[in-house]
């Protein structure tokens, strides 16, 4: 099949690349861009180790046709952090057992940023809720949730120490 | 002694920042230039000869490098010595729907499916077998013609007299119960690259939790030496027994690979992962156990029929677990066992967490649970009338050294509110306890000799880098940092300092494997000998240069200084060059055998059960029962473990929580439901592993018993727990709602249909229909 030139900006870098039509996003950033930290652990989108931030909304990659996806601010794992530094969220996952084996890591990862862009202060069964379309079979959630917590105490460690946004 | 400065802290896994930030390289996250994509072509059929296969098309297919079938690699190969009844692709008969008949390498993906849709395999079905007790029956068109009647294995123990004991018991109950197939799911499909070197070498990376077996069979299916073969374990997203043996992509690669000379990958699709199973199977468990009038468990007899699918892999191991694990965890001076392995027209089920202890364990502690109340007795006050005193040897031979069981039996009730609850929640509300135990390692390797379980080797060079070349299989456990922890307390040096190369048998000595729960212990062992060797050198070259007494220093936070005098202190760097000037070189190797003492009995079947040590697990479930819809909301599971020593808190209650989790879906969700030899859940939409939504609060609650062969002190953590977690569902169930579920998984279909017999019969005596079991 004839490829055709696609525009991504992919962890705040435009790059363009020639792929088929009916390609995957997944697929695009593990193949065609060396990304493999969106792993494919289903056939049918029902684990999430696949997703990535699509305009700051969680999304599953493998069920995404990359070209429709042109314009979209697309972040993946390699890009929750300027490289050599670690995100709130990241470290959490790292000193709070939340990543054991760590291939559904990347998934938690991208649904707990976007739960906190959007809800800085969930509750317990807010995180439960959001994080209910990443299956982990290492874990059974609690380390994850212990993470999620760090996250947010590292969170708000640094809204202290910046002034308060106006309005609040 | 001055306390650990590294051992017993909660340290954050070593590998957690490539976790996180997406660098970490599994193995379908490797390339290499010229690489092809393999894909495997699958039986049809249950059970069907092969009478040829035309691959003619396919290979003229442009794109296609290479076609393979059983006649390119027709040796066979089994994880046991005694089950060599594997072929990569099947030679004459196919035996499962999923078995491997042909695989492909091609340029494309899309270029070696259609190569597969032109392989011609002209099958002739013949007639199969998908219930074990139906199969046992067979009189012809056995699965494997060396196996008669389809029974891979039958095993018959008894260690006193039950049937005496029995006689002799007030209270003795009879039950069967029935645990559906269950499967790892780990979230990692399975993945092998095969290199074809230039120099006729073989490299291949694989998610494997066995490398050196995997490196034996490669060269035994290639007719290549060991020596010529370099197997590496990458990332594994995950194992739980599902790559503890070898798996056919695991084959198929190198095989397509020598074939195409250029590298191949094959990546499992989901739907494959749940074909290539594995996992733990269908059980039936008829038990019988006998009760003292004062709650002492005289005697327990089982039969156990596993339902094995169509190739031996673990299978005897597995039936022989369920029998040597099923008295052991109490103090049983009668014990019988039948057990049964049948072949059927399935995958082949194998190892899989708890191996072989999980189904056991539900019965027993379910029964135990239903006398206890026929006795009239607390559940928990019968299993503390019934405990070991270690150390001790049990009935069957297995050697006991240190048991933290009671400590964990009243931490769980404790922190459960056992006391305060039990016989006062409300109807549809319930507590249930249960036990559990599993080995730190098997005493006897898979392949009888006499050759370390473990060996380790660590370097020191002149920039002071303490490198650690090991075996060992890091799966998600955590289990190169606790070998890197151990190194670091007893060298006195800091995390950082330590560097890991793993699971590399180019590079690392021969370690076992990750399963039966090994690693922790055995090599742990082996980095503890290692260490201590290296200490020794090092404090003989400081102590030279101090002109003092090598057993007047310690050596902390990367530094070596006398405990009597402040002002000989040496830096680990200046101690490292001073070592290697001083020695040559600065090398040391450890190496672990589990001791004779503690290899277990004589008689046949013997071998399967004994290990160095074994842990401990009670638990304590809270649920409610929707008495309308059979639903089951658990609330909160209190798991108390026995580790021995937690030498990290954190991955230890990571291994305990993750236990509990995959004990939960097999209790109330997991199944894999099969027609006619096809699975109807062959995904992860169908096949429902608890996501945080079913999956309560869990609780887990270290218990340090210390164990006086463990690297300081440890046992395993990884497995043992799981198997308590079921048994206390079923019964807080019963607290609950007073009807026993004797089925996994516990559905709400058999709790209302439970429910609807249970008033009936009350109905037709006459009784209330609402009001618990009490």
């Amino acid at each position: 099949m004839n490829k055709e030139l696609i525009r991504l900006k992919v962890n705040g870098e435009v790059g363009e690349i020639a792929v088929p039509p009916q390609k995957l996003l997944l697929d695009v950033l593990r193949e065609d861009l060396g990304l493999t930290g969106s792993k494919r652990g289903c056939d049918d989108s029902s684990c999430g180790c696949c997703a990535v931030l699509m305009d700051g909304v969680p999304m599953l990659s493998c069920v995404a046709i990359a070209s429709c996806y042109q314009g979209a601010e697309i972040v993946t794992v390699e890009g929750l952090a300027p490289p050599g530094t670690l995100d709130p969220v990241q470290e959490g996952f790292v000193v709070a057992g939340g990543a054991q084996c760590g291939f559904c890591t990347p998934g938690f990862l991208i649904a707990t940023r976007a739960l906190l862009d959007r809800n800085p202060n969930p509750t317990l069964e807010e995180i439960r809720v959001a994080l209910s379309s990443n299956l982990c079979r290492c874990t059974g959630y609690m380390q994850i949730y212990e993470s999620v917590k760090y996250a947010l105490e590292r969170a708000h460690a640094w809204e202290v120490a910046r002034p308060a946004p106006a309005g609040k | 002694m001055a306390p650990h400065s590294i051992i017993g802290k909660p340290l954050p896994m070593t590998d957690g920042p490539d976790k996180v930030t997406g660098l970490a390289k599994y193995t379908d996250d490797l390339a290499v230039a010229g690489m092809l994509c393999g894909r495997i072509l699958h039986s049809v059929h249950p059970h069907a000869r092969i009478r040829s296969i035309d691959t003619s098309k396919a290979e003229a297919l442009p794109g296609v490098k290479a076609v393979a079938t059983g006649k390119d690699a027709p040796n066979p190969y089994g994880i046991l010595p005694i089950g060599h009844d594997e072929r990569v692709f099947a030679l004459d008969k196919a035996r499962y729907i999923g078995d491997n008949v042909a695989a492909v390498a091609a340029t494309s993906a899309e270029i070696a499916e259609q190569a597969l849709e032109l392989i011609e395999v002209n099958y002739e079905p013949l007639p199969a077998w998908f219930d074990p007790l139906e199969s046992m029956k067979a009189t012809s068109n056995w699965i494997h013609e060396e196996r008669p009647n389809n029974i891979e294995k039958e095993y018959h123990h008894e260690f006193g007299n039950a049937e005496q004991a029995f006689a002799e018991s007030a209270f003795v109950s009879e039950e069967r119960y029935i645990t559906g197939e269950v499967t790892h799911a780990a979230m990692e499909p399975h993945s092998t690259l095969a290199i074809w070197e230039p120099d006729g070498r073989l490299t291949v990376y694989s998610s494997t939790q066995v490398p050196y077996y995997l490196h034996r069979t490669i060269s035994e299916v290639c007719e290549m030496p060991m020596s010529q073969i370099r197997v590496i374990k990458p990332l594994v997203g995950g194992g739980f027994g599902g790559k503890s043996e070898v798996i056919p992509l695991e084959v198929a690669a190198p095989v397509l690979a020598k074939k195409a000379h250029r590298p191949v990958k094959i990546t499992y699709t989901r739907e494959e992962v749940f074909y290539a199973h594995r996992g733990r199977p269908y059980t039936i468990v008829d038990i019988k156990v006998g009760l003292t009038r004062e709650g002492r468990i005289n005697a327990v007899a089982a039969r156990v029929v596993q339902d094995g699918g169509a190739y031996c892999g673990y299978g005897p191991v597995t039936v022989l677990y369920s029998g040597a694990l099923l008295g052991a965890i109490y103090d049983i001076p009668n014990v019988r066992y039948d057990g049964y392995r049948v072949l059927t027209n399935k995958p082949a089920c194998g190892a899989m967490r708890g191996h072989g202890t999980v189904n056991v364990r539900f019965a027993f502690e379910s029964l135990l649970d239903q006398l206890a109340h026929d006795a009239g007795l607390d559940p928990v006050d019968v299993r503390r009338r019934n405990l070991l005193k270690a150390p001790c040897i049990t009935v069957n031979g297995l050697r006991v050294t240190s048991y933290g069981l009671p400590e964990c039996i009243e931490k769980a009730v404790e922190r459960s509110g056992w006391a305060e609850k039990r016989g006062k929640l409300p109807y549809g509300r319930g507590l249930g306890m249960a036990c559990s135990h599993y080995v730190s390692g098997a005493a006897n390797p898979i392949i009888r000799s006499n050759m370390p379980h473990t060996t380790v080797n660590i370097k020191v060079d002149r920039d002071a880098a303490v490198t650690l070349f090991t075996g060992a299989s890091e799966i998600g456990q955590g289990s190169d940092t606790i070998q890197a922890q151990i190194v670091a307390e007893v060298m006195g040096v800091k995390m950082e300092r330590i560097k890991l190369v793993a699971a590399d048998t180019g590079l690392t000595p021969v370690d076992l494997g990750s399963y039966s729960s090994r690693v922790t212990f055995m090599a742990g062992n082996a980095c503890l000998e290692a260490a201590k060797n290296l200490r020794a050198q090092l404090f003989a070259a400081v102590a030279r240069k101090f002109a003092c007494d090598p057993a007047g220093l310690d050596a902390r936070d990367d530094f070596i200084f006398s405990t009597e005098d402040q002002r000989l202190r040496m830096s680990f760097d200046d101690a490292a060059v001073a070592a290697i000037d001083f020695h040559g070189a600065l090398v040391a190797t450890g190496t672990y055998a589990p001791p004779e003492e503690s290899r277990g009995g004589k008689h046949k079947g013997a071998g399967v059960g004994p290990s160095p040590s074994y842990s401990y697990s009670a638990q304590v479930v809270e649920l409610s029962v929707d008495t309308e819809t059979g639903q089951v909301r658990v609330h909160r599971i209190v798991a108390a473990h026995d580790c021995g020593k937690a030498l990290n808190p954190l991955t230890v209650e990571g291994q305990i929580e993750g236990s509990v989790y995959m004990g939960l879906g097999q209790a109330l969700q997991e199944e894999m439901v099969w027609k006619e030899g096809r699975l109807m859940n062959p995904s992860l939409l169908e096949y429902r592993i608890p996501s945080t939504l079913e999956t309560p609060e869990i609780e887990s609650i270290i218990v340090e018993s210390h164990d006086p062969e463990g690297p300081f002190g440890a046992k395993e953590a990884g497995e043992g727990s799981l198997a308590a977690t079921i048994p206390a569902v079923a019964n807080a169930i019963y607290d609950a709602v007073g009807v026993r579920i004797n089925s996994l998984p516990i559905t709400p279909e058999k709790i209302l249909a439970a429910l609807r017999e249970k008033e009936t019969q009350r109905g037709a005596k006459g009784v209330r229909s609402n009001g618990g079991p009490r």
